[in-house]
């Protein structure tokens, strides 16, 4: 494949991701580093490096739009910061001794994990929870525009939450990807925030979540210009016209798409981590 | 850009602090606009680079099966800039994806000055402490 073809078939997979990513409140890594290896034979360190340049672009180039909408909730994303940015700097240091088949067969997992976890029946949104000492204390609570007017929503379990969300930051660190799945299912399930803020706030965390660990991988030589380049500006532009729809779209029918991708990516990845062929 | 097509720009925590001069909802509009800003700027510089890249390596092959690592002159600051001063489309790519990386640095700086203007001294030391931890990742990285 000559560098022209190479550069325009991987913009266009990564328009896609991004698309995904962005609607689905993923960041588009969690599907390109799968995509990258299987199908474009990227060796997975580069695909690492590439994707998590492209989750901080997704990341803030959609979090200017979801602002606008009132949906996500700084202080609930810069206190849970503190959990991901420490947890995706220790990430991104083991990524650097870890053989590429064992992240290969974690990325499986992960992918697994997240497909099951979207797929799983969720109880429909608790409202008017009881506020919780802690999350008062912290000033997590808030409100946001829901379809039948200015909604407020209690902040739940925030020591679970900030648990959650350091893992979240380590798998971000180690796989290259914005672990949108983790922070979400941190946000939705632990600390039963709405699921529009719990999945914008999510996106707008991803991209500081990315640069704590971005400048391990620049400096050990993972993000190569060549590739990176076509991720970047695809992923980007994907996630910018996902983010026009959000608002639009059906919650159910994202969860579905997504999670079927996710699946089939996922065993693939294993496959590839645990038969040793990455 | 979406803003004003689904929904007035005014809805949101704006109305639920219409008192706090310096609310919330300010701080997410401007830092807002500072991502997205440093995303299209970042993204500018690395389609110029592409633009270089492709038109000198088009015909070239691409591969990427076998890991290398990338020459010390896309993985230093110094480097990228040295490659980007000579008018390399690859030092010009790595120099936006630097920018790229800067823009959330830059959105928490910008963050802690906001509850700083808000007086929230609690929130002020939690920015303070992510910003930190992402200044350590780039200098204790060796990028710099």
């Amino acid at each position: 494949m000559t560098i022209l073809t190479f550069t325009v078939a991987v913009a266009i997979v990564s328009f896609v991701a991004g698309l995904l990513g962005s609607l689905t409140g993923l960041g588009g890594g969690v599907v390109l580093v799968p995509l990258l290896t299987i199908f474009f034979h990227v060796d997975i360190r580069y695909a690492i490096g590439a994707s998590l340049v492209s989750v901080i672009a997704t990341s803030s180039g959609a979090a200017a739009a979801y602002v606008k909408e009132g949906f996500s909730n700084i202080r609930l994303g810069m206190f849970l910061e503190i959990a991901t940015t420490v947890g995706a700097l220790l990430g991104a240091y083991l990524a650097t001794w870890i053989p590429t088949t064992a992240i290969a067969t974690v990325f499986g997992i992960m992918l697994l994990y997240s497909a099951y976890i979207s797929r799983r029946v969720r109880p429909p949104e608790l409202r008017s929870l009881p506020p919780d000492p802690l999350a008062t204390r912290l000033r997590l609570n808030g409100n946001f525009p829901d379809l039948d007017g200015e909604r407020s929503y209690n902040v739940q379990r925030v020591p679970a939450g900030f648990s959650l969300m350091f893992g979240a930051g380590a798998l971000s660190g180690l796989l290259g990807i914005g672990s949108g799945a983790v922070k979400v299912l941190a946000m939705d399930q632990a600390m039963r925030i709405p699921f529009k803020v719990s999945t914008t706030t999510s996106n707008f965390m991803i991209g500081v979540t990315a640069a704590a660990s971005a400048g391990v991988y620049l400096s050990r030589g993972y993000v190569d210009p060549g590739l990176a380049m076509p991720v970047m500006l695809g992923v980007l532009a994907g996630s910018l016209t996902g983010s026009r729809i959000l608002v639009k779209a059906e919650t159910k029918s994202l969860r579905l798409v997504f999670s079927l991708v996710i699946l089939v990516l996922g065993l693939q990845m294993l496959y590839k981590g645990l038969w040793g062929r990455i | 850009m979406t803003e004003g097509k689904i929904s007035p720009p005014q809805r949101g925590s704006a109305q639920a602090n219409p008192s706090k001069p310096w609310g919330d909802y300010q701080i997410e509009v401007i830092v807002g606009y500072l991502l997205r800003y440093g995303v299209m700027i970042s993204a500018t510089i690395v389609f110029c680079g592409a633009c270089i890249y492709l038109f000198r390596h088009a015909h070239e092959p691409a591969d990427y099966r076998i890991f290398r690592g990338e020459p010390s002159d896309f993985r230093t600051i110094p480097g990228v800039l040295q490659s980007a001063r000579h008018g390399h489309g690859r030092g010009w790519i790595q120099l936006g994806l630097l920018f790229l990386v800067a823009t959330p640095i830059a959105r928490v700086a910008f963050a802690v000055v906001g509850f700083a203007l808000e007086r929230d001294r609690m929130y002020v030391t939690f920015t303070l402490i992510v910003l930190s931890v992402l200044l350590y990742s780039l200098i204790g990285s060796g990028t710099f």
